[in-house]
């Protein structure tokens, strides 16, 4: 399959009065034509700075990516590109929807002239015919009655019509990869699952690839091709959506599935719930991140940084427990058939 | 390089380790204070406003003469070495003058500060607490009131009240002014009650008095110690205002604006006696100023990083 | 929206029937008629025939309501001080006076404050912002009459190109102008440096530029449209200023605008005039209050976000 984006190595810092906080610290991954993989992690695990970086929206000079750090686009440096390549880049090839699309759309603007702003920038076309392709987009992303939402402004629609028109924006000169950052998380739970269903039509439609970053393995579950654990700036693990719900290799990953409630009669069970919080990011790391919360953790994980440990072609996982003088243990997650 | 076989012994979590806090808290005051002092204007606004202060208090002793004293044969002298700033028509030490009058302007600026501060607070603060109808009535005045432009209540109020002591001059400039205080506060203490970690406060049986002054208070106390230094220098125009059209301070006592009023007819002539008060009265508003816009930045929690 | 309207202008009469009442009250209950603070004592005859004229034998409720009832017609009665000269007709011929030199004032002032308002924000500190900084803060600090008193010395004392007052033309114009503007300028400047500011923090301006968009076209379409709304709110405020400015500055440049005949009527304690020219005034800002507001309330669709009100 066709990479058409590789990021290596990509490390992010931001520069406050306490210090430099390493908000990602050297992460790799790339994105095949048209599939959806996942950034999974908690709050301040790094996912959402790294899918700004993709975008180049990070703030300068209170954000630094590392000069070390590549992201390369259909074999383009992005972070070599200068202004106007940038301008070509962003809503053309890649393309972001925000988590919360309340305060992400400009709310003095109707949601048709920020729907036609976008085909207008990248499309050479006049003004009445962007107004007719943003009332297709609308109607695309399933608003009811889109002749007259055109002409609402954001505050007037719900937040699930909300995220339709944000998305409708995002797609609107069909870019090869749409980052959602946490496009669900402000929305109701039947929303999301409308929202969810919603981009996985339109991933097919346009043949567009999606980064998502969210903190909820349960959005992720019915919808990623391949799935990233994020954790402290770092991947813990990666692997097939099948690999990581079936197989999973890394205790921090045992504990986000175990911590996703089950709907079962038989279950009885008490919700498991991963004790302490992350590592403060603005401290130097250099043993395994997750040491401090994790029950398997040995001498060896407080000392040094563990290895990617390819498990199969496409799953690998960071952890000493791979490493041969570990113990054998019973892995920490079955999934119940 | 091999790695030694022991240090795969399995340890698990460490009880308490994973809680601990691993770079020190920086309190707000103290971060407030460590913004304020990156602020190079105005620690220099803060130091020019104490030089201002002590000269105030103590100009007139340094300069030997009394602000009243009158020398007929020093007459609209020039600066010179016995007379810093000169003298004025009368023969008066225009420096002691200077000094003189700045005690009367600073005092109006800060007692009418806080006297409409204090009255605003209270009053918004009431009127939220109370709610209801109470709440509707007493804030419809406030919108009355306001609705007068300042300066004609003041001037108003200065012409009803006749004397023209400093202190029915203060009454006449804070008798509409704490109004704005008033709305302020309001606005501030209905937008806290609705705030979530109110109704978590009550939820756990916090008295209602403690919520006032543990959540309410705190949280509007650094904006009202801005508005107080940006109504500090609006006092002093305000009075210098009034003096230039006649309702200010009145002889023999003076104050900047009244100092500035008496020059500007001979100003083409002596233009140093108009020029001194003018150059106080403009740096004290410019300090205030960027002081307070100094501590609006160093103490807005929301510009932490 | 029609009846956010009503409301208000409800509100506004019922601010102004309560202003004026006041004012009516608190100007009689000075010690001592209008006559007293004329300086020569005046024959009981002659002082009885003034009261009779001016309606001061009845009783103060009767003054008041012939007071109103006057007011409905728009006559605010004459002048106690100039015999025949009637405060509406003072009004009426001098606040065009004012009204000129002030809106130019204001128009020059919020054009040139706003701009450099954003000159500021878009080169957040850089030297333009600092220049921006002080004239704001020199616009705020230095009392208009001191800048007066020096443009007067600059311009027509040692230079002698501009009259330094009187009325009658353009030259007349330039240096009150000047001094009044200042104001506005200053406001203006600083409120819409922080609004801009405040606006290039929002997320949609992160969206904007997600979409591709040049920084000068995020700027065009997005910030400057949503910072300079808010400024709207700042014109009330701004045209009481420039007027209650006029005072000192119509005073100074002997200007015969309103704000001239209100310090004089002050200072001779004409007191017909002082309420007539505060009830003027009062007017003047309610209305211009809510006319700013309504304004606002049209093009701001955010304010309609909260609902409540309209």
């Amino acid at each position: 399959m066709e990479k058409i984006l590789e990021v290596k190595n990509l490390e992010v810092s931001f520069h406050t009065y306490a210090g430099e906080v390493r908000a990602v610290r050297g992460i790799n991954f790339h994105i095949h034509k048209g599939e959806t993989l996942a950034f999974v992690g908690e709050s301040g695990s790094g996912k959402t700075v790294t899918a700004k970086s993709i975008m180049r929206l990070l703030k300068a000079p209170l954000a630094e990516i590392k000069e070390s750090s590549s992201i390369l686009y259909k074999g383009r440096e992005v972070l070599q590109m200068n202004k106007t390549e940038l301008q070509d880049y962003r809503g053309n090839d890649v393309s972001m929807i925000f988590q919360d699309p309340m305060t992400f759309l400009n709310p003095t603007m109707t949601c048709g002239d920020q729907i036609i702003e976008s085909f207008i920038l990248h499309q050479d076309i006049n003004k009445r015919e962007a107004r007719q392709k943003a009332l297709e987009m609308l109607n695309v992303v399933r608003i009811p009655d889109a002749e007259k939402r055109l002409d609402a402004y954001p505050h007037e629609l719900s937040g699930g019509m909300r995220q339709r028109v944000m998305i409708a924006m995002a797609l609107a000169c069909s870019p090869s990869i749409l980052v959602a950052d946490e496009p669900t998380t402000a929305l109701d739970v039947t929303i999301q699952a409308q929202i969810m269903a919603l981009l996985n039509a339109l991933k097919v439609k346009f043949d567009t690839a999606i980064l998502l970053v969210t903190h909820d393995l349960g959005v992720v579950s019915n919808f990623a091709d391949r799935i990233q654990i994020m954790y402290a700036g770092k991947v813990l693990e990666e692997g097939t959506a099948m690999e990581i719900f079936y197989k999973p290799q890394h205790p921090y990953t045992w504990a986000l599935l175990k911590s996703v409630p089950k709907l079962s009669k038989h279950n009885k069970q008490e919700l498991y719930a991963l004790k302490g919080t992350p590592p403060d990011l603005i401290l130097p790391l250099e043993h395994c991140p997750f040491a401090a919360r994790c029950e398997y953790c040995m001498k060896i994980c407080r000392t040094a940084m563990p290895d990617r440990t390819k498990i199969t072609e496409t799953q690998y996982v960071s952890c000493w427990l791979k490493h041969e003088k570990a113990p054998v243990i019973e892995p920490g997650y079955k999934r119940e058939v | 390089m091999e790695i030694q076989s022991n240090l795969f012994e399995m340890i698990g979590i460490e009880e308490n380790e994973t809680d601990v806090i691993s770079r020190p808290r920086v309190g707000y005051l103290a971060d407030a204070w460590r913004r304020f002092k990156l602020n190079k204007v105005a620690v220099v606004a803060m130091i020019i406003l104490a030089i201002l202060i002590f000269m105030v208090l103590f100009g007139q002793a340094i300069s030997g003469y009394n602000f009243s004293d009158m020398d007929k044969t020093a007459r609209n002298l020039a600066p010179n070495g016995s007379h810093w700033f000169g003298t004025d028509k009368l023969g008066r030490d225009t420096f002691a003058r200077v000094w003189q009058g700045g005690r009367i302007s600073l005092a109006i600026g800060v007692i009418g500060a806080l006297v409409s501060t204090v009255v605003g607070c209270l009053y918004g603060g009431i009127a939220a607490y109370i709610g209801g109808v109470v709440d509707d009535v007493m804030m419809r005045i406030v919108e009355i009131l306001i609705s007068v432009p300042y300066l004609i209540v003041v001037i108003l109020m200065s012409v009803i009240l006749q004397s023209k002591s400093v202190g029915t001059l203060l009454l006449a400039m804070t008798i509409t002014s704490w109004c704005g205080m008033a709305r302020f506060i309001h606005a501030q203490m209905l937008q806290i009650k609705g705030q979530e970690y109110i109704l978590a406060a009550q939820v756990l049986g916090e008295r209602r008095w403690r919520i006032v002054t543990k959540h309410m208070i705190p949280n509007t106390l650094s904006v009202v110690i801005v508005s107080i230094t940006f109504d500090i220098p609006g006092y002093i125009f305000s009075e210098a205002f009034l003096s230039f059209i006649g309702l200010g301070v009145q002889s023999p006592d003076t104050s900047w604006g009244a100092l500035v009023s008496e020059a500007q007819s001979t100003f083409i002539f002596y233009p140093y006696q108009l020029l001194f008060p003018a150059l106080m009265i403009a740096l004290t508003m410019l300090s205030f100023t960027l002081m307070g816009d100094g501590l609006r930045d160093a103490l807005d929690p929301k510009l932490r990083k | 929206m029609s009846k956010y309207i009503l409301k208000r202008v409800l509100y506004m009469f019922l601010t102004l029937f309560i202003v004026t009442t006041l004012t009516f009250f608190l100007m009689r209950s000075i010690p001592g008629d209008p006559l007293a603070s004329m300086a020569q004592a005046l024959p009981d005859q002659i002082r009885a025939n003034f009261l009779a004229k001016y309606g001061l034998d009845k009783p103060l409720f009767e003054q008041y309501l012939l007071y109103l009832k006057g007011l409905i017609h728009l006559d605010l009665g004459d002048s106690v001080v100039y015999a025949g000269r009637s405060v509406s007709e003072t009004i009426r011929t001098t606040s065009p006076v004012s009204g000129f030199v002030g809106g130019i004032a204001l128009f020059i002032g919020v054009g040139i404050g706003s701009l450099l308002g954003i000159v500021a924000a878009l080169n957040k500190n850089k030297w333009p912002d600092f220049l921006v900084i002080f004239i704001a803060v020199l616009g705020v600090s230095v009392p208009a009459f001191v800048l007066a008193a020096l443009l007067q010395m600059i311009f027509a004392a040692r230079l002698g190109l501009l009259p330094s007052s009187g009325w009658g033309g353009a030259k007349y114009c330039i240096l009150p102008i000047v001094v009044l503007c200042l104001g506005p300028i200053a406001s203006y400047a600083r409120y819409v440096k922080s609004s801009m500011l405040d606006t290039l923090d929002q997320d949609y301006i992160m969206t904007a530029r997600a979409k591709g968009m040049s920084e000068s076209r995020v700027i065009r379409k997005h910030v400057l449209r949503n910072s300079m709304l808010p400024a709207v709110t700042l014109f009330g405020g701004s045209v009481v200023g420039v007027f209650t400015g006029s005072f000192v500055i119509e005073k100074m440049f002997s200007i015969p605008g309103i704000g001239f005949y209100y310090i004089n009527s002050i200072n001779n304690n004409d007191y017909t005039m002082i309420l007539g020219t505060t009830i003027f005034y009062a007017t003047l800002f309610v209305v211009m209050q809510l006319i700013v507001d309504c304004v606002y309330v049209v093009i701001d669709p955010r304010i309609r976000i909260t609902g409540e009100k309209i």
